[in-house]
């Protein structure tokens, strides 16, 4: 009878991780429609590419590489069984709920370059970041090993439950790099260094893009309390639920009531810009705050997001599309050190220490490999390709052929 | 024969279209154009930078008539195109011009009969 009951634990605690895995591959059309919307037409169909092909190669890269770097289990997951061997589910479903993790940190990345790099730098790029860059960091934070022997994260009270700084803030750091080596596209800042405005194609996909994110995000954290099948853990999946959803809920309207303090309009791509905002602030620790508590660290991320967007864009001259570098970094950094605020085990000490671990490597090794690919091959399109669209350059193809010009 | 080109905001066409055929007007030819007047272009705000949309999208509709249609016609599409009842910047133009002739393909008909 007790190994029947260990066995139905076995199989709710694995069904739970599969399915919660497949919540978060769909943030993967999430992030397409989000970034396809605040594109503009002529570069639609590159960024649906981009988007398509680095899915596949986050996949890929971390079941050749990446997944042995990050937890063992060998080289194309040959000994994958010995990484959960204690766990209450299957080891195959910890590797298909880790890799879909690899592809979001990497989407991150296509939205801030879009509309000016090259297609094929970018998948090189993909195959170093998600076979060796994110899975190093995430064998120092989640897996707990050792900074190339000097200190352990954990040791320093460091935590962070699903991933604000390791898949967030990692992501928008090797964007950082990318978009300056890269520079801004055509037309986006006049002589004079005052800054356009280039808006995007298509708000209803944009808006699209973000109601998948959200939904997505509950296989996000929700998915990262790893099990489901005892009242305990069931209570703190729901908790991470309420919490993961209030979140969102502030970081829109804190935005919303922000922007239209400051311009007079509701400024709708801040609205969905404040949602992920909120997302990404409670990923670190969406299990310990009361709801009102995730409500406002969700709502400081929604005001912090319009004000980086703001300041990133017309003070530091950094030209990001869709604003991936604001709301995965700035504001992941602030869900790292909110952490402490609603959780007695983790302390701000930790919290920076984990934060400035993971930038100063993401960081670091993207901005030495996008220099490289530079001298390489090349990582931007020519002026030409670039005001034509990338489409016709890079894909050979309109996203639209039928709409005139 | 007079050719009219009435310049027009673009959710007046129908209005226009029905005024027309109320006084017997038979054929309207209508392009989707852009551009602009003394109304100039109009300001957006994007993520939180303003831009100026420099020329608007308007409807020109080409009429070929009768020249003692015209009249009817430019009071036609006036009245229907103007914005409220003082109307507003914006709201259009109409340009009269000459024709000199008009050929019905089908038949070969000219001048007012083939109108």
């Amino acid at each position: 009878m007790e190994n029947t009951i260990l066995e139905m634990q076995f199989a709710i605690d694995t069904f739970y991780f599969l399915m919660m895995g497949a919540l978060v591959m769909w943030m993967a059309a999430g992030f397409s429609m989000l970034e396809a919307g605040l594109v503009r037409s002529k570069n639609t169909a590159e960024i649906l590419t981009k988007n398509v092909g680095l899915f596949a190669i986050s996949c890929t890269m971390y079941m050749v590489y990446g997944y042995d770097v990050m937890y063992g289990g060998g080289v194309m997951l040959e000994g994958i069984e010995v990484v959960a061997k204690d766990a209450t589910y299957a080891a195959p479903s910890d590797f298909f709920f880790q890799v879909v993790f690899v592809a979001t940190a990497m989407s991150i990345v296509s939205g801030a370059v879009a509309e000016r790099m090259k297609l094929f730098s970018f998948f090189a790029f993909a195959i170093v970041f998600t076979g060796i860059i994110y899975p190093m960091e995430g064998s120092w934070t989640w897996n707990g090993a050792s900074v190339f022997g000097m200190y352990t994260l954990g040791d320093l009270g460091f935590s962070d439950f699903a991933g604000s700084g390791i898949v967030h803030m990692a992501g928008a750091a090797a964007a950082l790099a990318g978009v300056m080596v890269l520079g801004a596209r055509k037309g986006k800042y006049n002589k004079d260094g005052s800054s356009n405005a280039i808006p995007g194609a298509n708000m209803p996909l944009a808006t699209l893009g973000t109601f998948i994110l959200w939904m997505g995000w509950f296989g996000f954290n929700g998915g990262s309390v790893l099990a489901m099948a005892s009242k305990e853990s069931a209570n703190a999946v729901a908790m991470v639920f309420l919490n993961t959803n209030a979140a969102a809920a502030g970081g829109v309207i804190a935005a919303l009531i922000l922007v239209k303090l400051l311009w007079g309009k509701a400024d709708l791509t801040m609205a969905l810009n404040g949602a992920l905002a909120g997302l990404v602030a409670i990923t670190a620790g969406p299990d310990t705050p009361t709801a009102l508590e995730a409500t406002l660290i969700g709502a400081v991320g929604g005001v912090l997001v319009v004000f980086s967007i703001d300041i990133l864009d017309k003070v530091f001259k950094i030209d990001d599309p869709v604003g991936a570098i604001s709301v995965h970094g700035v504001v992941g950094l602030w869900g790292l050190l909110a952490v402490p605020l609603t959780n007695s085990g983790v302390s701000f000490s930790g919290q920076l220490a984990g934060a400035g671990t993971i930038f100063v490597w993401v960081f670091g090794t993207s901005m030495v490999l996008w220099l490289i690919l530079k001298a390489i091959m090349g990582i931007r399109v020519s002026d030409q390709e670039e005001s034509e669209g990338v489409d016709i350059a890079e894909c050979g193809l309109e996203a639209y052929p039928e709409f005139t010009k | 024969m007079k050719m009219l080109t009435a310049i027009i905001k673009p959710f007046k066409l129908d209005d226009v279209r029905d005024a027309l055929s109320e006084i017997g007007v038979s054929g309207i030819t209508a392009t989707e154009v852009k551009g602009f007047g003394r109304q100039k272009g109009h300001t957006e705000l994007y993520r939180g930078a303003e831009y100026t949309i420099d020329f608007l999208p308007k409807v020109k509709l080409e009429i070929a008539i009768a020249a003692d249609q015209v009249d009817a016609a430019i009071s036609a599409i006036s009245g229907a195109a103007k914005s409220d009842d003082e109307g507003k910047i914006g709201d259009g133009k109409i340009f009269v011009t000459s024709l000199e002739e008009v050929v019905r393909i089908r038949t070969g008909e000219t001048g007012s009969v083939a109108l």
